[in-house]
């Protein structure tokens, strides 16, 4: 054990996983960087260099860059993957799914049932979502509802150093097709992470705290929202249930459904866009399934309906903060936010 | 290295083979018993043929939307294809893909594939895992004309040479993508000439020339196997039939078809080339039109009576585990 960022326990994983099995392979854009350049080779080890050191260590045939040719490379490790072996592509930022959507959702998620159960995908895209970057409209979206919409991929969203690296080795020991969300924000996040490998399953969200009143289901960077939020709130008395579903295809609704029976309140915290996002996901889930138990109806902590902003006071407003998260707590609560009652 | 006896007659046997089972099947879908689209591979008999001969099972091809030939020609099971056609739940995928999605992994056959392009990039990943693995295989790439102008194809194009892949892209030029002519739609006079603009060699050959597609493919597949990178081959060919069943073909000029199959047959071409030879007996190839008539005849009947997949089979083949 000793402490890691984000961006060591996912390096850590992928390194871990390639001395173990020789079938894993990485490819992407510039996932060593420098190749067929003048100078250093490995120069950059990812843009933000996640990967930094395994092109040294694995070399040419196990870490390959791509070039900026997202259909081609993804849909190649789609048939790397139906072919014998277990290719972890980067998709640099989740917003270029757009360019190869087609390998991803018609190629990759639906060999297995259209070919009656014959094929064996083990693929992971690991790509970086989230606003915070002043990245704007096209580097800052979070866009996993639209993958979790689709039969045949698992959604993976690790909340911290440590859910990231079991998460990833589980990732890619599954012969499933699986597309891992990595925040750009929580890449220097710090904590305790086990030095030797281990997996978390998939579809087992974490009881991340327990409290009677409320609970606050919260996706990927807004566990840590949902976190600061339920502190300030246990000052006040209101006392939070914290459930990180950690991945949201396969979705524990168990958990969910479980805790919402016993607090009788649920906000849901979900930096993706509003509509058709995991927060209405999961509300309509828990109205389907759970109605009775409501004390309160439920609150949705999402975005506006609006592309990332650029200019930084507009990106702030944009995200799911933890004043925001703790208002809506205090109105399921049945309590009026004293703040804006002091104002 | 020739063609022996034998190779002539397995090549003659798939290309009738897949004759008569499209036949077969434009007679029964116009009877209303085959559900979904169909697009018939009819007159194209030589590409597939002719390339996959030089194939083995550790060969990878990926299709296209007008798959049931490529399909025939890797070895998949025409009966099991038929009741695919069907859907019906021992069908080769299980009644789950059907004539757009027919596969058999286990053949090396990535997939007939509903999306134009969609192949070129899995077949880049296939070649990779051959490759990286070792294992002496290739993968080819079939697209039409319409496919040659996606970007899924030109990225994979280009990917294959950057990483010097074992592959080779078959484009079966029938001069139509759906209704429009490849003379409107391709931006070059032949799609040979991007193979220039991707660095690697290209070749055109007549598709109805079963001789030619199989020349350029054993000089593509061994510079492929032997680490020479990929080869583009442009192979002219017709469909007999429209793009899918129940196509109206009003785009295509009056006797067009009737010409061709009249003047540029495949199997005819073939059966003249070889008895002109005194490489293969008349008869001996009647008799294999004979006994494949009879298979196609069993394969339409035991696919008519086979069960239909049930309300269980919905849920099941997502995902290995979830």
């Amino acid at each position: 054990m000793s402490r890691k960022s984000f961006r060591q326990a996912v390096n850590e994983a992928l390194a871990q996983e390639m001395r173990r099995d020789p079938r894993v392979i990485l490819m992407g854009e510039d996932v060593s960087g420098g190749s067929g350049s003048p100078g250093e080779q490995d120069a950059w080890g990812g843009p933000l260099g996640v990967t930094k050191g395994l092109y040294k260590e694995f070399g040419p045939t196990r870490v390959l860059d791509t070039p900026i040719t997202e259909s081609a490379f993804i849909g190649a490790a789609a048939g790397a993957a139906a072919s014998g072996l277990r290719p972890v592509a980067e998709l640099m930022f989740v917003d270029f799914m757009g360019v190869c959507f087609d390998q991803i959702f018609n190629q990759a998620a639906k060999f297995r049932y259209m070919f009656g159960g014959k094929a064996v995908t083990p693929l992971t895209i690991r790509t970086m979502y989230g606003a915070g970057f002043r990245a704007a409209a096209q580097h800052s979206q979070c866009l996993y509802p639209v993958f979790t919409h689709i039969p045949g991929l698992k959604c993976v969203i690790p909340s911290s150093p440590y859910e990231a690296k079991g998460l990833l080795i589980q990732a890619i020991r599954d012969d499933d097709p699986v597309i891992f969300f990595e925040h750009k924000v929580l890449y220097d996040m710090e904590e305790e992470v086990p030095d030797e490998p281990y997996t978390i399953p998939f579809g087992e969200a974490n009881l991340v705290r327990e409290g009677e009143d409320v609970t606050i289901v919260a996706i990927g960077r807004m566990v840590q929202m949902a976190k600061a939020a339920a502190e300030a709130l246990a000052k006040e008395g209101v006392d939070c249930t914290i459930i990180d579903p950690r991945t949201t295809s396969p979705l524990d609704m168990d958990t969910i459904l479980e805790s919402v029976e016993e607090t009788g309140r649920l906000v849901v915290v979900d930096e993706a866009s509003p509509r058709c996002n995991m927060a209405t996901d999961i509300s309509a889930q828990v109205a389907d399934q759970a109605f009775g138990a409501l004390k309160a109806p439920i609150k949705m902590v999402s975005p506006p309906h609006v592309p990332v902003p650029f200019a930084a006071g507009l990106e702030d407003l944009y995200i799911p903060n933890a004043d925001k998260v703790a208002a809506a707590v205090r109105t399921v609560m049945g309590a009026p936010d004293r703040r804006e009652a002091a104002e | 290295m020739q063609l022996s006896r034998d190779d002539l007659l397995r090549a003659y046997r798939q290309m009738r083979l897949i004759r008569e089972f499209e036949d077969r099947v434009h007679l029964e879908f116009a009877t209303g018993d085959i559900p979904g689209f169909v697009h018939l591979y009819a007159g194209e008999e030589a590409s597939a043929v002719g390339v996959c001969l030089h194939l083995t099972d550790r060969d990878s091809i990926a299709s296209t939307h007008r798959g049931h030939g490529h399909c025939i020609a890797k070895d998949c099971d025409p009966v099991a294809m038929m009741k695919e056609i069907y859907g019906r739940k021992d069908g080769l995928c299980g009644g789950k893909g059907g004539s757009m999605h027919i596969a058999d992994l286990s053949k090396g056959m990535m997939g007939a594939n509903g999306i134009v392009g969609g192949g070129p990039p899995l077949i880049c990943g296939a070649a990779l895992a051959a490759k990286t693995l070792g294992t002496g295989g290739v993968a080819v790439s079939f697209t039409g004309d319409g496919g040659s102008n996606q970007g899924t194809t030109c990225e994979a194009l280009n990917l294959a040479t950057v990483w010097k892949l074992p592959a080779i892209f078959v484009f079966e030029n029938n001069g139509y993508a759906e209704a429009t002519s490849s003379k409107y739609s391709v931006s070059c006079k032949d799609i040979v000439e991007r193979a220039q603009g991707f660095g690697m060699p290209g070749v055109m050959v007549d598709g109805h020339d079963f001789f030619a597609v199989w020349e350029a493919a054993r000089e593509a597949i061994d510079r492929a196997r032997s680490g020479g990178g990929p080869t583009l081959i442009e192979v002219k060919l017709n469909r007999y039939y429209g793009h899918f069943e129940g196509d109206a073909q009003t785009y295509r000029a009056p006797g067009e078809v009737e010409a061709i199959r009249a003047q540029r047959d495949s199997l005819d071409l073939f059966r003249n080339r070889v008895t002109e030879a005194g490489l293969l007996d008349i008869a001996q190839m009647e008799a294999i039109d004979a006994e494949i008539k009879q298979a196609i005849d069993r394969a339409v009947i035991d696919a008519k009576a086979a069960a239909v997949p049930g309300p269980a089979d919905l849920l099941t083949d997502v995902y290995v585990s979830y």
